[in-house]
């Protein structure tokens, strides 16, 4: 039986007919087997990955000599931290759902639930531009790199680039162009180095490339079980991997040319809600509803670090680093954000402000501010 | 209370793990021995037992999970907001006083958890029961909930008086401080699971995620992929960490403060003025940045430029001016990428060449194997190729070189903003222009051609 087989053995476990007639979705062969041949198949299965998985857990252990707070022990603890909500942006009728930054450092580009994606110039507090999308439940935006453009999508299955027009009379809908297409609701979107490439993440369980000229999709990237909610480009010097977090549990890191999933790790015990590479690329952090933020070590192929705290339950929507990679700061779903010392594993600081659901947090481009999108439908500005 | 007969198949898994582990708070607050000390609370002319203050309940938080009072208020109004803890002498204030006080526990059997989601019909029984007990108990909300749930369950409408009738005659039979108490633990129930209107659902969970393709397709490949993978050592790696932090603090804005001031705290662009694309003398701490790493270089334009002007004095130009095309070709439109890498070949690539890049054989004959037929990545290997010549070659020498160590000489360190006198006087923000504006502009100026008037307006937006 081929390797591709496997996954249609795995999904069709609790049949119970005498002869089993199927066709493997990804290899198209026709299988006939009994009953009594497909137990015995899956059981052989299982132990071959039970095996395999424990297998890699042992070589994962081997290389692992220390631990992340005993290397920081050397490293200088951080002193009381102030940080306030330096601007508050009022506008949106519903949840805010996501932010992102533009690369000139103080725009922002933020999209809700009730269908609407705002531009404000956030130093400033001022709207810029505002477009209602034909669906609500707007899971994801993206400010173009050249700031040209905003690309966003959600409850539509799709992904849409708007080009900001200055004109205050024209429509921005008018020139819309709808570049990807799901099956199911998009989560998470992101330009890569340039306005022409964007990579998407959607409730059909895969992250996919397309080309925004022409809509072409350029690669696809299965191998989560479930939806697929977050996605980070890695800062690389080659520039080509990405990760991505699902229901399944399961951060992948991706090769963007091949589409192969080149690292997984699997060790929080519910769905990843974010995921934003360490500033150096070497390393990975992940946000959870099991109320953890972890790290993941690229190099050295592992979880390194865990952080949580008996006293904090509810689970955490999104993650970023400060620009130097020291502090990680995490939006959660119990209105708060938690401020942590990424080295010695501590928490640093519990930020108040918000009235709901923190459901976006990003730092900016040149790390002077971070800002954080939530249910209470407003967008905060901390530094 | 009738049978929850809702599947408890529909519940969001994260919302589940949330209120185990509030549970799990809950029931250690109890605790004969480490718990919170109870006492009996007045309540008009009753007493009710097993209260506590909601200054009791902080000092527990407070000691239990070493956090500060804030969080301890924080965390118990979360436990209030979802309806472990009630208020018993104001119940529609669902808030968490440090002070006097009282709260009670609410009983398992009305957890949230327990019957959820909660349902109409005992709602509507719930409902029966105010209005039966005594006429015109109902508050306006609950009166307009009632008539629309008599639409809309017409047809059980008997069941659901006999019930209401039944509970009110079992309650009567109890001793009034349980009947006291079963009211306000129900009534704690329904304000959570059916808030007056302009209160926050607090159970409102977002959209479902229902997807769960239980197909383990590639778990064996990747196990036996990862398996073959060669790991570094924890130590090494988490140096690389420690090393990075060092090496960056000065340059985070949120960890050292920025010169001379933070935009966000002070609302002076100064700091971003300096730190613009092109200025003529750049900061100190960028021009430090470009010798962390060939990468942090390449990043910043200006940095680019002065390592291609430094290039060209070394007569290899044309290394980074082939790595910037093969980007564009990597990053730029498909339709163009043909084209593309044509111009590259000829500029670059091409026996005699004008700007000939030195490539070792293999690669080379690799790459114009690939140029037969162009595709987005079919100058990877040569891009690499010369990126790491630079990095390993030219940039350590620029870094030694006279050109950098002059501009880092001439570097300003900016002034630190003296704090406002008068603190209170906010500083006029000043908009800038959008980068949209800036590329409307010069596409603007290009269509014109050349010697065109002034373009666009320059407006505050």
């Amino acid at each position: 039986m081929s390797e591709w087989c496997i996954c249609s053995v795995f999904a069709l476990q609790k049949v119970s007919i005498i002869i089993v007639i199927f066709a493997c979705v990804v290899c198209k062969y026709i299988i006939y087997l009994s009953e009594v041949q497909l137990n015995e198949t899956l059981a052989h299965l299982k132990t071959e990955s039970e095996t395999l998985k424990s297998k890699l857990e042992e070589e994962r252990a081997k290389l692992h000599d220390v631990e992340l707070h005993q290397v920081a022990e050397k490293v200088e603890g951080l002193g009381q931290f102030v940080m306030k909500t330096r601007r508050t942006l009022k506008g949106h009728g519903n949840k805010v759902l996501c932010m992102d930054w533009c690369k000139d450092k103080r725009r922002i580009v933020s999209s809700s639930q009730d269908g609407k994606v705002i531009v404000w110039d956030a130093f400033t507090t001022n709207k810029e531009h505002a477009v209602t999308m034909p669906c609500t439940w707007v899971m994801a935006c993206a400010y173009a790199p050249s700031g040209c453009a905003v690309a966003c999508g959600g409850l539509d299955n799709k992904c849409s680039v708007y080009p900001l027009s200055l004109d205050k009379n024209e429509n921005l809908a008018a020139k819309k162009k709808s570049v990807a297409m799901h099956t199911n609701y998009l989560s998470a979107c992101s330009f890569t180095n340039s306005d022409m490439q964007i990579l998407t993440s959607s409730g059909d369980g895969t992250c996919a490339l397309w080309d925004v000229e022409s809509g072409q999709l350029l690669q696809s990237f299965h191998g989560h079980a479930a939806d697929v909610l977050c996605l980070d480009l890695a800062p690389s010097e080659t520039g080509n991997t990405f990760v991505s977090g699902g229901c399944d549990k399961k951060a992948n890191v991706w090769d963007m040319r091949s589409g192969q999933c080149i690292q997984s790790f699997e060790t929080h015990e519910s769905d990843i809600n974010s995921v934003r590479y360490y500033p150096s690329g070497d390393a990975f952090a992940s946000g959870s509803d099991d109320a953890t933020c972890r790290l993941y070590d690229l190099r050295a192929d592992r979880e390194v670090a865990i952080y949580s705290k008996e006293s904090i339950i509810f689970g955490v929507s999104s993650v970023d680093f400060s620009l130097s990679g020291r502090l990680l700061f995490g939006g959660y779903n119990d209105y708060t954000i938690n401020v942590w010392d990424v080295l010695k594993g501590t928490r640093v600081s519990i930020l108040f402000g918000h009235e709901n659901r923190v459901s976006t947090l990003r730092v900016s481009p040149d790390g002077t501010a971070f800002c954080t999108g939530s249910w209470d439908h407003t967008l905060r500005i901390w530094a | 209370m009738t049978i929850n007969t809702l599947a408890k198949g529909g519940w969001h898994r994260e919302q589940m793990t949330c209120f185990q582990k509030m549970e799990k708070v809950i029931v250690a607050m109890q605790d004969p021995d480490m718990g919170m000390k109870m006492r009996n609370q007045r309540l008009l002319i009753t007493v009710i037992p097993h209260a506590m203050t909601g200054h009791d309940i902080i000092t527990w938080l407070i000691q239990k999970y070493s956090i500060c009072e804030e969080e301890a208020l924080h965390l118990g109004g979360m436990l209030l907001k979802y309806g472990y803890i009630y208020p018993l002498k104001e119940p529609r204030s669902i808030v968490l006083h440090p002070d006097e006080t009282p709260y009670r526990f609410q009983t398992p059997y009305f957890w949230t958890s327990t019957r959820w989601p909660a349902s109409e019909l005992d709602y509507a029984i719930y409902l029966a029961k105010k209005n039966i007990r005594k006429q015109g108990e109902l508050m306006e909300y609950e009166k307009e909930r009632y008539s629309v749930l008599h639409k809309r369950i017409n047809h059980t409408w008997d069941f659901v008086v006999m019930q209401a009738r039944e509970q009110l005659r079992a309650s009567k039979q109890r001793r009034k401080a349980d009947r006291i108490v079963l009211e306000c633990q129900e009534q704690a129930y329904w304000l959570i699971n059916r808030p007056p209107p302009g209160v926050g659902n607090v159970l409102d969970m977002g959209l479902e995620r229902p997807n769960n393709f239980s197909l383990r397709v590639t778990l064996i490949e990747t196990c036996r992929r990862a398996l073959g993978r060669n790991r570094v050592k924890s130590s090494i790696c988490l140096e690389g960490f420690v090393k990075y932090s060092e090496q960056y603090q000065n340059h985070d804005p949120i960890m050292q403060g920025c010169l001379p001031s933070n935009p966000w705290i002070s609302d002076d662009t100064a700091h971003w003025t300096m730190n613009a694309e092109m200025v003529p003398t750049p900061t100190r701490l960028r021009v430090e940045c470009w010798s962390f790493s060939f990468m942090e270089l390449l990043k910043d334009v200006m940095g680019r430029k002065e390592f291609m002007t430094y290039l060209e004095k070394e007569f290899s130009g044309e290394n980074l001016c082939f790595w910037q095309a093969c980007e564009d070709i990597r990053h730029g439109e498909s339709s163009k990428i043909a084209e593309k890498v044509e111009e590259v070949y000829k500029n670059f690539l091409a026996p005699g060449a004008a700007r000939w890049v030195n490539i070792d054989s293999k690669t080379m004959d690799k790459t114009l194997e690939g140029i037969k037929r162009p595709h987005r990545f079919v100058m990877d290997d040569a891009q690499m190729h010369i990126y790491f010549l630079m990095k390993k070659d030219s940039y350590p020498r620029y870094l030694k070189s006279d050109l950098y160590k002059n501009m880092l000489a001439k570097a300003i360190i900016p002034q630190e903003t003296k704090k406002s006198v008068f603190p209170f006087m906010r500083r006029q923000r000043h908009s800038s222009p959008s980068p949209a504006q800036a590329a409307a502009q010069a596409t603007e100026e290009d269509g014109r051609g050349k010697g065109a008037g002034p373009a666009g307006t320059n407006s505050d937006v």
